[in-house]
C-alpha cells in the first residue's frame, strides 16, 4: 500500500531543546496510527509542522507523494489534513454552528451548514444540536463539535490529540468506533496519547517518541503496554508496590457535605459522604470540572463549611480555615501548580514557607526561620529528586513535573494524618509519576490516610483501596478498587452523556 | 419656575444630537473591545479628532472635509496604540491612559491658532416634505448628515457583527484568540484593523463636538465623554442598540438638565449636571444585570508562540 503521508527526517529546534530530531515516519490510507511519547518528547510540535503552525527547520513532507509544506492551517486543510486539539480551540460565546464555520474555508450559509451538521452528526453517532452555545455543553461534546468540524471538511487525515483526557470510558468507545468507522472509509488516523491499553485497542501501528527521536516502532496489538512504556521512557520501569495495611480508626468524615457553588461557571457540591480510615487510600475519579476542584477546596479549608458536615479525628473543623487545618494534620495539595499550590515568582524556601511554616515550625512569634525553612525545601528537594540548581530559584522557573514534586514533597514530608491530594501526576513523565505514587502509598502505609483525586483511572486503581467517582457534584458510594471492572467505573462517573454508539 | 418653557419637541430633537458624539465613539470601541482589545484612549482620539476635524474644516471651508480628516486623525492616533499594543505587545491599559494624556495634550498644541475661530456650519439634510410632517418632523427629519450616519454606524456593526463572516471571525478572535490563530485567522491584522475603526470613530465623534455642537475650539472640550463611551460599552453588554440607547438616554438626560437649569428649577446646579452620568450608569448596570460576559480575551496580550 502506498502510504498517504510521509515524513523524511524533520528537524525542529527551538532555542536550548531540540524538539524534533530526524523524525521520519509513514502513515497509509486508512491506517490509525499512534504516536507515543512522554510529555516533551516532541509529539505537540510533529502535528504542529504536519497541521501548518510550525515550519520545521530540515526535513521534507509529502502526501500522495507530492510534496507537502504548508505555511498556515489553511493550506494544510486545503491538502486534506484535519486536526482535533487537546485544549480545545473553541469560541465559548459563539454556536456550535459559528464554531464549525469559522474552521471551514468556505463556509456555507448557516442554515445549510446546521443542516449538514446534522447530517454528519447522524452518519457517526455523534448528536449535536448546531444553534447550542459552545459554553454550555459537556466536554464530551465540545470534543464532538472538534471532531465534526474536520469530518466536514472530508479529512484524508485525521489528527487527534489526546482526545480522550476528557472522556468518560463509555465515551471513549464510542469515540472509537467514530474512528474505526472513519479508517475503515480509508480516513488515516494519526492518534496521539499517552494511554497504552486505549493505543493497544485502537491503533494499527505506533511511533515511539523520546526526546524527540523515533526511538521505535511497534504493532501496540502485539506488544505489550509495559514494553509500550518502558521504550517511551528508556528504563525500566518499577511498579508501585504495598503491603497490605488494615484500616485503622476513622480519620475524616463527611457527613452529607453541601456547598453552593463559589464561582459562577463552579459547581456546588451536593450531599457528599464518606469515612476515610487510616491507613487507606481513597481514590476519587470522575471527568473533569464536575466538582473536583470545590471538593478539594472545602476539605482544604478554602471554603468553609457550615457545622455538622465535616469532622477530622471527631472535632468539627468545617469552620477552620487553611492553616488551623495544617496545624491539625489535615493537608491538602490542590491541582493547579501555579498559582494555586505555589507562587510562581517566590523561591522554593518562600514556597515552603507558605505551607510548612505551622507543622515545621518554621516561624516564632510572626517572625520567619529562614535557615530552617530553606533546610525544608532542600530536604524536599533531596527526598523528591526535584531538578533545581537550588532552593532559591523560583517556582515558576521549574519544569512542571519538576515542581508538582517539589508540591507533593511538601505536603508529604510534613506527616500529615490526612493528606488530600488533586492529579498528583498530571503532567509529570512516567518515572516522577511512578515517584510520587510511591510516596503517597508509603505515606498511607506509615498510618495516613490519603485522598487522591484523579482523572487517571490507571493511577486510582494502581494506589487506591477503594474508588468514588465525582459527577455534578455528586460522590458516589466508594467501592473496593479489587474486582472493579471498567464498566462499573463508567457509571459510577455517569455513563456516556446522551452517546450513542456509531450506527450504519 | 417655569417648566412650561421647556418644549418637549426641541427637547427630543437635541437629545439626539447631544448623544451623537458618545455614539459614534461607543460604537467604534464597541468594534474594538468585541476583537479582543481594551482601548482606553478614547477620550484622547476623541479630541484629537475634535481638532483635526476643525482645523481642516477652517482650513478648506468644508465641514464634510473636516470630518474626514478627523476619521484621518482619530485612526492615525489609534495606530499608535495598535503599534505599542500588538506588535510592541505593551499593557493595553497603560497604553490607553497614555494615548488620553498624550491625545489631550497634542489637541492643545495643534489647536493653538484655533482658538476663538468660528468653523463653517454643516447643513442639515434636506428631506423635503418629511419635515414637514408634525411632531416626527422637527424630531426625526431635520438633523445634520453626521448624525444619521451615527445611526446608520449602530445598524451597521450590528448587522456584520451577526450576519457576516467578517463579524464572526472577529467575534472569534475577541472570544478567543489562540483559538483563532490555531485556525489560521490573522490576530495582530484584525485587531490592527478593529483599533483604526474605533480611532476613526472616536475622531468623528470628537469633530461632533467641536463642529457641530459647540461649534467653536477649546481646549479639552470633550470633558470626559469619552469615559463616558468606554461606560456605556461595558454596561450595554456590548451590544450595539443597547449603546444607541445608552447614548440616548444619556443625552436625553443632558439637554434635559440644561433645559430644567434654564427653567430654574430650585436643584442646585452640580446635581443638575451630574445627573447624567449617574442615571445613565444606574440604568444600564440595571439592564446589564443578565450578565451577558464580555469577550473572552478581552484585555489581554496575544503573543503567537508557536
Amino acid at each position: 500500500m502506498s502510504s498517504l503521508l510521509s515524513l523524511r527526517n524533520l528537524t525542529k529546534a527551538y532555542p536550548g531543546v531540540v524538539a524534533n530530531d530526524n523524525v521520519s515516519l509513514q502513515i497509509a490510507p486508512g491506517e490509525i496510527h499512534a504516536l507515543l511519547g512522554e510529555n516533551g518528547a516532541g509529539k505537540s510540535t510533529l502535528v504542529k509542522m504536519i497541521y501548518g503552525l510550525v515550519k520545521p527547520d530540515a526535513g521534507e513532507m509529502q502526501i500522495h507523494g507530492a510534496p507537502f509544506a504548508p505555511v498556515e492551517p489553511r493550506a494544510a486543510r486545503a491538502a486534506g489534513v484535519g486536526m482535533v486539539f487537546q485544549h480545545f480551540s473553541l469560541f465559548d460565546a459563539l454556536s456550535v454552528a459559528e464554531n464549525i464555520a469559522l474552521g471551514m474555508e468556505n463556509a456555507p450559509r448557516l442554515r445549510d451548514l446546521s443542516r449538514r451538521i446534522r447530517e454528519v452528526s447522524d452518519t457517526y453517532g455523534l448528536p449535536l444540536a448546531p444553534d447550542r452555545i459552545v459554553g454550555d455543553l459537556s466536554a464530551g461534546e465540545r470534543q464532538r463539535v472538534e471532531i465534526i468540524r474536520c469530518l466536514l471538511q472530508k479529512p484524508t487525515l485525521l489528527i487527534m490529540d489526546e482526545p480522550t483526557s476528557v472522556l468518560t470510558p463509555q465515551e471513549v468507545e464510542i469515540l472509537f468506533e467514530t474512528l474505526r468507522k472513519l479508517s475503515a472509509e480509508g480516513t488515516a488516523i494519526l492518534y496521539i496519547s499517552h494511554k497504552l491499553e486505549e493505543i493497544r485497542a485502537l491503533c494499527d501501528t505506533a511511533t515511539i517518541l523520546r526526546l524527540g527521536k523515533v526511538v521505535g516502532e511497534c504493532i501496540p496489538r502485539e506488544t505489550t503496554a509495559r514494553d509500550m512504556a518502558e521504550m517511551m521512557v528508556g528504563k525500566v520501569l518499577s511498579t508501585p508496590s504495598r503491603a497490605g495495611v488494615m484500616p485503622g480508626p476513622t480519620m475524616l468524615s463527611l457527613h452529607k457535605l453541601s456547598l453552593p457553588s463559589s464561582t459562577a461557571f463552579g459547581l456546588p457540591l451536593r450531599e457528599i459522604s464518606l469515612e476515610l480510615r487510616q491507613g487507606e487510600i481513597l481514590g476519587i475519579g470522575g471527568v473533569a470540572g464536575n466538582g473536583q476542584d470545590e471538593l478539594l477546596a472545602a476539605l482544604s479549608g478554602e471554603i468553609r463549611a457550615p457545622a455538622g458536615m465535616l469532622h477530622l479525628k471527631g472535632q468539627d473543623i468545617g469552620g477552620l480555615g487553611p492553616n488551623p487545618r495544617r496545624v491539625l494534620g489535615l493537608l491538602a495539595a490542590p491541582e493547579e501548580r501555579l498559582g494555586h499550590a505555589a507562587a510562581p515568582g517566590m523561591s522554593l524556601t518562600e514556597n515552603a514557607m507558605l505551607t510548612g511554616a505551622a507543622r515545621e515550625g518554621l516561624e516564632t512569634g510572626g517572625f520567619l526561620n529562614w535557615q530552617a525553612a530553606q533546610g525544608f525545601a532542600e530536604n524536599i528537594i533531596d527526598a523528591f529528586d526535584v531538578r533545581t540548581p537550588g532552593a532559591e530559584n523560583a517556582a515558576g522557573s521549574l519544569s512542571g513535573g519538576n515542581l508538582q514534586k517539589f508540591v507533593i514533597g511538601r505536603e508529604v514530608l510534613q506527616r500529615p494524618e490526612v493528606l488530600v491530594v488533586n492529579q498528583p501526576t498530571w503532567g509529570v513523565d512516567a518515572s516522577a509519576a511512578a515517584a510520587i505514587r510511591q510516596a503517597l502509598l508509603d505515606l498511607a502505609e506509615g498510618g495516613a490516610a490519603v485522598i487522591v483525586i484523579s482523572q487517571d483511572l490507571d493511577e486510582l486503581m494502581e494506589i487506591a483501596d477503594r474508588f468514588a467517582a465525582l459527577n455534578e457534584g455528586r460522590l458516589s458510594a466508594p467501592q473496593p478498587t479489587a474486582g472493579l471492572s471498567m464498566e462499573q467505573i463508567g457509571l459510577m462517573m455517569g455513563g456516556a452523556h446522551g452517546m450513542e454508539v456509531a450506527h450504519v | 419656575m417655569d417648566l412650561s418653557a421647556i418644549n418637549p419637541i426641541l427637547l427630543i430633537a437635541a437629545l439626539m444630537s447631544a448623544a451623537t458624539p458618545i455614539l459614534l465613539a461607543a460604537t467604534g470601541e464597541l468594534v474594538v473591545e468585541r476583537a479582543g482589545v481594551l482601548n482606553l484612549g478614547v477620550e484622547g482620539m476623541m479630541i484629537v479628532g475634535a481638532i483635526c476635524g476643525f482645523a481642516i474644516a477652517v482650513e478648506t471651508n468644508s465641514p464634510l472635509a473636516g470630518f474626514v480628516a478627523a476619521a484621518a486623525g482619530g485612526a492615525a492616533l489609534s495606530l499608535l496604540f495598535a503599534l505599542l499594543t500588538q506588535v510592541a505587545l505593551a499593557n493595553q491599559v497603560a497604553s490607553g491612559l497614555a494615548l488620553t494624556l498624550f491625545g489631550l495634550g497634542l489637541s492643545a498644541l495643534l489647536g493653538q491658532g484655533y482658538v476663538g475661530v468660528k468653523p463653517p456650519r454643516m447643513g442639515d439634510v434636506n428631506l423635503g416634505p418629511l419635515a414637514e410632517i408634525p411632531v416626527l418632523g422637527p424630531i426625526i427629519f431635520s438633523h445634520d448628515p453626521i448624525l444619521y450616519i451615527g445611526i446608520l454606524f449602530v445598524a451597521g456593526v450590528w448587522a456584520t457583527l451577526k450576519f457576516t463572516r467578517v463579524g464572526l471571525v472577529l467575534r472569534a478572535v475577541g472570544e478567543n484568540h489562540d483559538a483563532a490563530h490555531a485556525l489560521g485567522y490573522k490576530v495582530v491584522r484584525i485587531r490592527t484593523l478593529a483599533i483604526m475603526f474605533g480611532g476613526a470613530l472616536a475622531g468623528m465623534g470628537g469633530a461632533y463636538i467641536s463642529l457641530i455642537r459647540v461649534p467653536q475650539w477649546t481646549e479639552g472640550m470633550t470633558a470626559g465623554v469619552g469615559w463616558i463611551a468606554l461606560a456605556l460599552v461595558v454596561f450595554a453588554s456590548w451590544k450595539p442598540w443597547r449603546v444607541l440607547l445608552g447614548a440616548y438616554l444619556f443625552g436625553g438626560i443632558a439637554q434635559l438638565q440644561l433645559n430644567l437649569q434654564g427653567a430654574g428649577v430650585a436643584i442646585p446646579v452640580e446635581y443638575l449636571a451630574m445627573s447624567p452620568y449617574i442615571i445613565t450608569i444606574i440604568v444600564l448596570v440595571i439592564l446589564s444585570a443578565d450578565k451577558s460576559a464580555a469577550p473572552g480575551s478581552l484585555g489581554r496580550t496575544f503573543h503567537a508562540s508557536s
